[in-house]
């Protein structure tokens, strides 16, 4: 059942104001932040920072109030060019990667950690049952008859049935951002781990694509995707999730008539 | 080590509406109501049977200003639900899910439900 309230010890309370000293513009970065040594309710920190000394993204706001504000703010990142997905978070409401996410023009700011998500410290969710959900549809190539020696081909056809697909980083923007996850995401797999078992299913080297669809056919693994858009909305790659579960839905029932 | 219980992270408090999101719930809220609404016609069919006087007052009840805001109410959510009900189809046979094509398709059912609604009411 939907549980819309937080838990009363998840609800963030007003946190602490940090303002940096000296002159110029200043711009508030509201920051969610919780501390398991503290414990407690999380909080909201304001930042208020100069736009003019910091870059141009929200991740560079995160890194400039770490080193100028307060050390102690805690997230993930790596790459900072939208490719390992490590600094996914919630941005002003919408989930996106905080390094390819250029600060609003002009308001407040405000950043959550990935929404719906065990909180481990500050902006960084437990992601362990999000990459178990993936290890369960074993994404690798199943194949018995493999080219001996070579490599296997694919037409240029086939390898287009990729696109969309190969591309995803599993920054679980799309799966947290789905009310149908935050309800049920014990048991629905997400629109993430549901694309890239979609990549392995239209991959024409792979032969055990009976054998996955068998493992979806289920009222909730698959089918609590309602259509929300949610995913394809927040999808910071700009592949379409929906999509991809919509097709896993038309084979299943392609092979039923 | 985690010396507190971890707290969940903030969801549907702070995620923001998208066009898509509001109508998806709104499927779900007007599919509730019809069935509400699908009772009450049950309610009506039972006062024809137990006879005129009965009905008499359902009917009177029905044309109090309460009553056709109901039956507006109820008009409304019909005509979303199917208009929506058909953008569902449309999707389940694997077109729209370009975000352009799902806002559009969106925009195109709320057109379609107020249009179908005020022509209803305006013939009837």
């Amino acid at each position: 059942m939907a549980k819309f309230r937080l838990p009363a010890a998840s609800r963030v309370r007003p946190g602490t104001r940090h303002t940096e000293a000296g002159g110029g513009q200043r711009r508030r970065v509201h920051v969610y932040r919780w501390n398991p040594d503290q414990g407690g309710n999380p909080q909201l920190d304001c930042y208020e920072i100069d736009p003019q000394r910091c870059g141009p993204m929200v991740l560079d706001a995160l890194f400039y109030i770490k080193d100028h504000l307060d050390s102690t703010l805690t997230f993930r990142r790596s790459c900072r060019e939208g490719i390992c997905g490590s600094c996914a978070m919630n941005v002003n409401g919408a989930n996106t990667l905080s390094c390819t996410q250029a600060l609003p023009a002009k308001g407040d700011i405000h950043v959550y950690p990935l929404p719906h998500m065990p909180v481990l410290k500050d902006l960084v969710p437990d992601m362990s049952g999000f990459y178990a959900q993936y290890a369960a549809v074993r994404p690798w190539l199943r194949a018995d008859n493999q080219p001996q020696g070579r490599e296997q081909l694919q037409s240029s056809g086939q390898r287009a049935e990729l696109d969309g697909l190969y591309e995803c980083i599993l920054c679980a923007c799309c799966s947290t951002s789905c009310p149908s996850y935050w309800w049920n995401g014990d048991r629905y797999l997400g629109p993430a781990v549901l694309l890239q078992a979609y990549r392995w299913i239209v991959d024409s080297r792979d032969q055990d694509t009976g054998g996955r669809l068998d493992e979806l056919e289920d009222p909730f693994k698959l089918f609590r995707c309602h259509t929300i858009m949610n995913c394809t909305q927040s999808c910071p790659k700009g592949l379409n999730p929906a999509r991809a579960i919509a097709e896993i839905k038309k084979l299943l029932l392609a092979r039923t008539l | 080590m985690h010396s507190s219980p971890r707290p969940t992270s903030p969801h549907a408090q702070i995620y923001r509406w998208y066009l898509t999101s509001a109508l998806s719930i709104a499927h779900r809220i007007t599919g509730l109501l019809l069935s509400l609404g699908t009772l009450l016609l049950g309610l009506g069919l039972l006062t024809i049977a137990v006879g005129p006087a009965a009905y008499g007052h359902f009917q009177a009840q029905l044309l109090s200003w309460y009553g056709l805001c109901g039956l507006l109410l109820w008009t409304l959510c019909l005509y979303y639900h199917l208009c929506n009900g058909i953008r569902h189809l449309f999707w389940d046979a694997g077109y729209g899910f370009a975000l352009h094509h799902a806002n559009a398709s969106a925009w195109a059912v709320l057109a379609a439900t107020v249009v179908l609604t005020t022509s209803t009411w305006m013939l009837a």
